[in-house]
This record gives structure tokens, sequence and C-alpha cells, in this order.
């Protein structure tokens, strides 16, 4: 049976400006929110917008992805004709290569595009927290007679340099397409969602893999290709909370988002639930003496100390006369007594010894590599980067 | 040891009755316990854990939730191609609705006489411990038993109406039991946990079925004793064999000692159940908890203490719950107090009430009851 839509997931990226956090791991295995990691956005919202089918493109330290998404039955995705499917480069006869860009990446799939022969391909990325019903999307790409659908969201015009920025007539058809122009025209950025019609999709893939001269990325070459070929692009106005957490200041600003009284992102919204590979752990114990504030805890964590506006994660130790403010502790790491977590990132399974002080108020924020070992006393300022190099 | 050679039987209704108001809906074997658990939990994860691939399931009444909580399997790495877990519920005529573990194993003799495994695991699903059955399973075909049970040495329990004490002799051999003992201090208490071969075991089928009889304990330990070579295993880690409401809260309370979380919860050896995909507990800028067990979902502005509160319960602001245990989604709203009390799923607690069990008798309020 023919499929109405399938998703190409990009989730190769490197994530470099996440600097120790992404050292073994694909950005979008990159821990968020307590419970998830960032790639449990985009298959949640595949799930829950009828997308059966998802083909995730991973090229950059894929082990800890693969294995997190494995059969896909976390997100409901071990579907009879369908599911999720790994695909990394691979060697075809005649000539291999890594994927060279997004749109390379997609173009080196179509084969596997075309073994589900759908009406429709989503093109989504896996570094960013959202939730949004791609059906919705679909309707108005199906609506528009489009041949491209881009979701776009209204940035602050000092921050749109770093997106891709568009402009479009009042049926908001785009007219423009600039990705990360020096001098943007308008604040309507790209939210690196892409809803093609499928013989659109190959047809313009096709024509940019035999183009030398582009960068084989969709924001760089495909979408401003397909503008000049006359197409039409429209733009899906999103509504609702989105954030790129590209770097370690906006990823600690998103969960920090989460504590908000009535957060914008609602994570406890039954109908639209985020659903992820759930640690096989006990319930999380408060001892004696410890006191939470306006924080989020999970299974397996041990709070004896205190912990103020923060996020843990599963398994995470905090020791008695420990303090952790308005930081992120990911899952297995451990503040020993009397350590003093202040605006922080604290990576996978590292230790804080006990003395030490990390970050600090209102300064920028620190960040521990997974599996890092803060000696007892030591001091990691804010803005400092701290991972297991530093060590030897 | 043979992967597929041995099979898990697990009984879900016996000892109902000693948890009557909580098993009104459900089967012991899907009593909530310890914030994220049913009791099945524990005896199911113990087989995963030991190797035990094939799992039958024998409820007798009341079992929707348990079939809801096991569905596939999956969680326990169950659902398999080839064996995996097995529900079987009873059916047809004068099969399955069962009153003692004889006669719920006869209800499902096809299911064992198909199976290709040589050594059967019974237990019930009233008992809270993490057990390792390799040693036991060693322990088994290394000595010449025809049945080797997992007992713990430990004080009779005071509720102690269903307990059974062993008495083994010299040699190790059961000599006697006494179901029910009048006595006190520590005994060797049966942990409903037994290892058989299977030929035995039909054979036993076979004969209790044309006697009539129906008890596990009664026909086979005490009426074989002289004639089978039943030997014991102790079992030397935190066990709590539920009895009585009294002993669910201090059982579930008993889980805010550490040596007991690292006795039930070690790494190696996880206790499995149904994931939620709950989102991570919360707590507001008022809340104040210590020394409690807080599980996922929860939304906490209040005072908690001494308390294990259940997935998706919500304890708002002015709030006090102290030394309960409140299951599934329970609302106690701002003002309210509550001590001592055992909250069933989805109960409300409206502003200002006030409940009060005592630490010797908990107030329990049945599911769904708003106050």
């Amino acid at each position: 049976m023919r499929k109405k839509m399938i998703a190409m997931l990009l989730a190769g990226g490197q994530g470099s400006r996440l600097y120790a956090l992404t050292k073994d791991l694909a950005k979008p295995a990159v821990p968020f929110g307590g419970k998830y990691r960032i790639i449990d956005f985009p298959l949640s919202n595949c799930v829950h917008s009828g997308i059966d089918t998802v083909g995730i493109l991973t090229q950059y330290e894929p082990f800890v992805l693969s294995q997190y998404i494995g059969g896909g039955q976390s997100w409901d995705l071990n579907r009879t004709g369908g599911g999720t499917f790994i695909l990394p480069p691979y060697q075809r006869s005649g000539k291999s290569d890594w994927y060279r860009g997004t749109a390379n990446a997609v173009y080196q799939n179509l084969n596997f595009i075309r073994r589900w022969n759908p009406e429709y391909v989503a093109v989504l990325s896996g570094d960013h927290i959202y939730k949004m019903n791609y059906s919705k999307m679909l309707a108005a790409h199906i609506a528009a007679n489009a041949a491209c659908t881009v979701a776009v969201i209204p940035v602050p015009l000092k921050e749109a340099s770093r997106f891709g920025i568009l402009s479009t007539d009042e049926h908001d058809r785009i007219t423009e397409f600039e990705e990360k122009p020096k001098q943007p025209k308008s604040n309507l950025a790209s939210m690196g969602i892409y809803i093609f019609s499928a013989d659109k999709l190959e047809k313009y893939l096709t024509e940019d893999e035999a183009n030398p001269a582009s960068q084989n990325d969709f924001g760089k070459n495909v979408i401003p290709a397909m503008l000049k070929a006359g197409e039409r692009l429209c733009a899906y106005r999103f509504e609702g909370y989105w954030k790129d957490v590209g770097t370690v200041e906006s990823l600690w600003e998103a969960n920090m988002d989460l504590l908000a009284e009535h957060p914008a992102l609602d994570l406890y919204d039954q109908s639209w639930k985020i659903y992820s590979k759930n640690p096989v752990m006990p319930p999380h114990v408060v001892e004696k003496g410890a006191v939470i504030h306006n924080s989020m805890v999970t299974e397996g964590c041990t709070v004896s100390g205190l912990v103020l506006g923060s996020v843990l994660f599963a398994g995470v130790k905090i020791e008695a006369g420990a303090t952790v403010e308005h930081s992120i502790v990911m899952p297995g790491a451990i503040v020993r007594a009397g350590a003093h977590i202040c605006r922080a990132v604290i990576g996978e399974g590292a230790e804080i010894g006990k003395g030490a002080a990390v970050g600090e108020a209102g300064g920028k924020i620190a960040l521990v590599g997974p599996f890092a070992k803060a000696a007892d006393n030591s001091v990691i300022p804010g803005g400092t980067v701290f991972g297991r190099e530093e060590l030897k | 040891m043979n992967e597929h050679g041995i099979l898990g039987i697990i009984i879900c209704n016996m000892h109902d009755e000693l948890l009557s108001e909580i098993t009104a809906h459900r089967t012991i074997g899907s009593v909530p316990f310890g914030g994220r658990y049913r009791m099945i939990d524990f005896s199911l994860s113990n087989m995963a854990n030991s190797g035990i691939k094939d799992v039958g399931i024998v409820p007798s009444r009341n079992y929707q939730s348990l079939i809801d909580h096991l569905g596939s399997g999956q969680e326990w790495d169950m659902a398999r191609k080839n064996g995996g877990l097995c529900i079987l519920p009873p059916y047809g005529s004068g099969s399955g609705v069962y009153e003692g573990r004889m006669q719920a194993i006869a209800g499902i003799e096809n299911f064992i006489r198909k199976s290709a495994a040589d050594l059967v695991v019974l237990s019930d699903s009233d008992v809270v411990a993490n057990i390792d059955l390799e040693p036991v399973l060693k322990q088994h075909a290394e000595t010449s038993a025809d049945i080797t049970l997992v007992y713990k040495y430990t004080d009779v329990f005071p509720e102690g109406r269903e307990c059974v004490a062993l008495n083994f002799g010299d040699d190790g051999r059961l000599k006697d039991l006494l179901m029910r003992p009048e006595l006190s201090g520590k005994q060797d208490i049966y942990l409903d946990i037994a290892v058989i071969k299977k030929s035995l075991l039909e054979q036993l089928i076979s004969e209790s079925k044309s006697r009539d009889e129906h008890s596990f304990v009664r026909f086979v330990l005490k009426g074989k004793a002289s004639v089978l070579n039943i030997l014991g295993y102790c079992f030397d880690g935190w066990s709590n064999k539920l009895t009585g409401l009294k002993n669910y809260m201090d059982s579930n309370l008993a889980l805010l000692n550490p040596a007991v979380r690292a006795s039930l919860f070690p790494a190696e050896r996880p206790i499995y159940t149904r994931v939620r995909d709950e989102v991570s507990a919360r707590y507001g800028s008022f809340a104040e908890v210590e020394n409690s067990l807080i599980t996922d979902g929860c939304v906490i502005d209040g005072k908690v203490e001494n308390s294990v509160i259940f997935r998706g319960a919500r304890i708002e602001k002015g709030a006090v719950v102290s030394g309960c245990v409140l299951m599934h989604n329970t609302v106690v709203k701002s003002g309210a107090v509550l001590r001592h009390v055992i909250t069933d799923k989805n109960v409300v607690v409206s502003s200002g009430e006030q409940l009060s069990g005592s630490e010797k008798y908990p107030l329990y309020i049945p599911k769904g009851t708003e106050l």
C-alpha cells in the first residue's frame, strides 16, 4: 500500500558547539528534560502525527543513538510495514561516500524512500525541542498545492542571522530564502522542518547532486534552487515552543524553561506524550534533611542535599550538604558532599568531588563533560568546559 | 543451565483474602507496590533475571488489571516468538478457577505437559524480594532433591494468618511443616517458591486430580515429605510476604531504609515493570519533602514525609502527607492533612479534609473515592 508520508530524520550532526557533551555522542542523543534525549521529540511528534515510517540518517558517533532507538518500540514505532530505520552512509556499486550535507544525506537514501513509494516526505532535524503535529502541516501543504512547505517561526531580529530567513507574500508563499543572512530582511526563520511532494524532492535532490558547485544543503542550495525554478514553496507558521538546543547555553535554557510555572512546552499534556526509553530504576528517594524546590527529579535519584531550580536525570545522587542550583545534572552523575553547583550542565556519569565549586551565580554556564571527575575542592568557573581530557 | 530447560509458573490469586480491601478489583499479583511496581513484577523479574525465559501466569479472577499490566511481556524481555510470557486465565468448564495451588497447576496441565522444560519453578506473587534463582537451581541440580523450597529464617508474621513454617531435619530434608503456626520467634518461613522436576509435577497433578486434592502445601509438602526428598534453600536478603493491610503499609515504608533498597534494587538485577512514559516528578516552590519515595509523574507542592507516593499523584500547596502510601493519581488538595493513610488509585482528597489512621491500623481509602 502506498504511504501517505514518511519522515527522514537528520540525526548525523556532531553538534560541535555542545563541546564535551557530544564528544562521543551524536547531538540528537544528548539528554534533555530529565527523561529524554533530543530525538524523542521529533520521534514522538511523528508517531502522534500518524507517521509510522521514519528513516534516521546517522553518521557522527552513531552507536549510542542506534542502541537507544533499538527496534523503535519505545515510541510505538516497531510496526509491521513500517517503523524506524537507522540509515548510515553505505557502500554502493560504483561509488560510496560520507553524507556531504543534509540534502546529500537524503539523496543517498532515495532508494529507501522509493521503496515506500510515499506521496509526501517530511524532512526533519534531530536537534530541536518542540511539539508539532506534522499532519496539520501536511494538510496545509496539500491545500496550497505546494512543492515544498517550510515550517517557520518568528525569531528576534538580532538573532535572525543564525537561521534560514525567508520572506513571504500575503498568502504565505515564499518569495525569498536566505540561509544565515548577514542582513536579515525579516524575522521569519525556517525551523528546519520541510514537507516535500515526493516527486519534487527526487527531482531537486537529483539536480542538486549533479551541480558540482552545490554544498548539498537543503537551506543553502535545494530550497533556493526550487525558488529559482519557480516552484510553489509555502511557509507553514508554527505557533508554540520551539528551541534549537545547539549550544550549551541554549540547552541549559531549554531545560530551565521546563521549570517555569506554566512552561511553554507542557510535558505533562497526556494527549501529546513525549515517549522515551525509560530506565529500569526504582522511584527516587528524598532523604531526611533534603530540600527540593522548583525542580524536576526522576527515577533512580537519591537526593540528600539542596536542589533548587534544577533538572536531575535518572540515577543522579546529590549527597548531604551539596547544593545544586539552576543546573542540569545528567544521568548517573554524582555530586559529593559540600559541593556547590550553580548555573552548570553536568554531563552523564560525571562526578563532582567534595567541596568542589562549579559555575557561579549570574555567570556563564559551566560545563562538566560526561564521565569527567572534578577533584575535591576544585573550582570550575562559569563559562568553562571541563572534560575528561582536562585531567591529563 | 539450559535456557529452555526451565518453566516458570506464577500463581496470581493465592492469598487475595489477606488484602481483601486492595484486591477487591484486582489479583494480589496486580496490587501496586513501591511507587511504580505491581506485586507480580518481583516474581517475574526474579525469573527473568535468572535466565528463565518461559513463564506461565495463572490468574483465577479479577485479572483484567493483571493482563493490562503484563501486556506482551516485553518489559521482562518475554515477548518471544517461541515461549516467553503466557497468561493462562480460567476457561471452559471445570478448569481454571482455583482455590489452591495444586488446583491452579492442574488447570494448566496441558500447558505444562507441552513445555519442553524439564524443571519447573513455582512461585506465588505475594512476596516482595529480589531473589537470584540461579543458586537455587544450582543447589537443586547438585543435590538429589525432588523439590527445593525457598524459605527465609525470620520472625513469624505478627499478622501471621497465612504463613507456613518449615521444619527441616538434620539431613536437610523437610520433616514436617506447620500452617498458620501458633509459634513465635524466628522460623524457616516458606516464601512460596518451589523448584520441582516437571515429570514429578505431572505425576503429582494426576494424583491430586484423582484424589481431589487442591493444596500444594498440604498434599505435596506435608503429605509427601516422607517419600519425597524435599530440601530447602535459605534466602538471606530482604523479603516481605504480604499478610494484611498493616503489613502492606509497613513493607512499602520499609523501602525508605537504604539497606532494604540495596537488597531489593541491585543494579545487576533490576525489577522490571510496565513503562508508562511519565514525566519526571515536579517539585514546586512550596514543596517540603523528606524521607520519602517519589515516583515520576508526581507534582508536589505540599509537605510530604515518611511516605511512598506512586506515579502521577498531586500534592497541592499547603497539604500535609505523613506516613502514607498514596497510589497512582491520588490528589491531595490544598490544606488537606493525611496521616497513616493508604489511598488506592484515583482518590481525591478535598481541601481541608483531615484523615488519620494510626501506625498500627492504617486507614484505607478505596479506589476512585472522592472525599
